[in-house]
């Protein structure tokens, strides 16, 4: 807790009248900040459930990304050349510096970086479903750039224009970055489509694959999304869930054309009436089995992680015993 | 196991402009939190030089009192050229 943070909660929650009224005046500017468009900052005052719901979501969001490094990571000492594998490296790398860049975020609203990892690692706090899916080829290193990544820039850019604005600070940094994730997918994954038959058949096995996992990261259809409309009346959120998809799905026919690949899903094709691609309908029974815990990979990635955070365990603890011994005049 | 003190970090992107704030990060001690930086804040060349500072060392105008810390500036248009009426013709004023 410090001067540029958020103030301890004690001070906030003194349940006296007086602080009531004072609270009713306090409601009104938060409202009159989002109503002008302008963002919320760590020690303005906020309503519990705003930080709640903001907390949650930049945490899910950083799991997401330290997650979402196993997956690709696995391909790295197989990658098949060394410009493809100093660009996964890149890429890993910046998934990491993304998940702390948003633990940076969600401090800013009180969480503590230990409590956040305890909540992933006992699973009280979830990462998006997506890394659930095993990564099987070199094929799918490409069509998570192309596909996962190309979703997620959907998902982020929006959150650029988010009302906290740490997390809009984040998004900015993480969408610039972002970019090249999606462009080195699709690259790769055009060289596959005219390779040689193999390499085409890979990439088309892909991308069956991780299409529809893709549009699931979206969230649930706008009519079961439980915290949709309180988001976007806090603009957190400024788009629904399906409205992205459509934009998605609209964004990756032409793109698919491009690689020479098709996307599996008989029921795609343009609507005139519409000015949108129709798509098919997706299965979110195996959304929830996924998020339920049910997925491929769900133990594999959270076991995994224990792993990695248990064996740095002695880097950290030497890491303090050397800063003790330097003294705080040195810190 | 603690994850260190938090550090805010500052980057100057390039010669001849101030160092900005751009974020902030965990580490036992100054060095580390440098050596971080450098990782977390400047994998693209983003700068040429960097501060961190002890979150605990910065202190903080409060918002709650926004309106009065600031209103000694609020009434005194007369602070910027704009202000000043200046007749058709004068140049380089």
């Amino acid at each position: 807790m410090t001067a540029v943070r958020e103030t301890p909660p004690a001070s906030r929650s003194a349940p006296d009248a007086g602080h009531e009224a004072a609270d009713a005046g306090l409601e009104a500017v938060f409202e009159a900040t989002l109503a002008a468009d302008e963002r919320v900052e760590p020690r303005d005052w906020m309503p519990d459930g705003y930080r709640a719901t903001l907390i949650r979501q930049i945490a899910q969001h950083a799991h997401s990304e330290i997650i979402g490094m196993q997956p690709e990571a696995n391909w790295i000492t197989r990658a098949p050349s060394l410009r493809r594998k100093a660009i996964l490296m890149a890429k890993v790398q910046d998934e990491a510096g993304h998940g702390l860049y948003l633990y940076s975020a969600a401090e800013t609203l009180g969480a503590s970086r230990d409590e956040l990892l305890d909540k992933l690692h006992s699973g009280r706090q979830r990462y998006s479903s997506i890394f659930n899916y095993p990564t099987l080829t070199w094929a799918d290193v490409g069509a998570i750039g192309w596909l996962v990544d190309g979703a997620a820039i959907i998902n982020q850019v929006p959150l650029c224009r988010c009302s906290y604005g740490p997390y809009a600070r984040a998004m900015v940094r993480i969408c610039k970055e972002e970019s090249f994730h999606q462009r080195q997918g699709f690259e790769s994954l055009l060289a596959l489509s005219q390779g040689t038959p193999e390499q085409h058949a890979m990439a088309q096995d892909a991308v069956d694959r991780w299409w529809w996992p893709s549009l699931m990261m979206f969230g649930p259809p706008d009519a079961d999304s439980t915290h949709s409309a309180q988001s976007m009346a806090w603009k957190i959120k400024r788009h629904s869930n399906d409205e992205l998809r459509q934009r998605f799905v609209d964004i990756c026919v032409p793109q698919a054309e491009a690689l020479g690949l098709t996307l599996p899903d008989p029921e795609l094709r343009w609507n005139d009436e519409r000015g949108h691609y129709d798509y098919g309908a997706i299965d979110w029974d195996e959304f929830q089995q996924v998020l339920r815990g049910n997925g491929p990979c769900n133990e594999q990635r959270l076991t995994r992680r224990r792993r990695a955070h248990d064996n740095g365990a002695w880097v950290r603890e030497a890491a303090s015993a050397y800063a003790a011994k330097h003294g705080p005049e040195e810190r | 196991m603690s994850q260190g003190q938090l550090w805010e970090v500052f980057v100057r992107s390039r010669r001849g402009l101030s160092h900005t704030h751009v974020g902030s990060l965990h580490a036992p001690d100054a060095e580390m939190a440098l050596r971080n930086a450098r990782d977390l804040y400047t994998r693209r060349q983003e700068g040429v030089s960097i501060w961190v500072v002890p979150s605990t060392a910065v202190t903080a105008s409060s918002p709650d009192e926004k309106d009065p810390f600031f209103a000694p500036a609020g009434d005194k248009p007369y602070r910027h050229p704009t202000f000043y009426e200046v007749p058709e013709g004068v140049r380089n004023l």
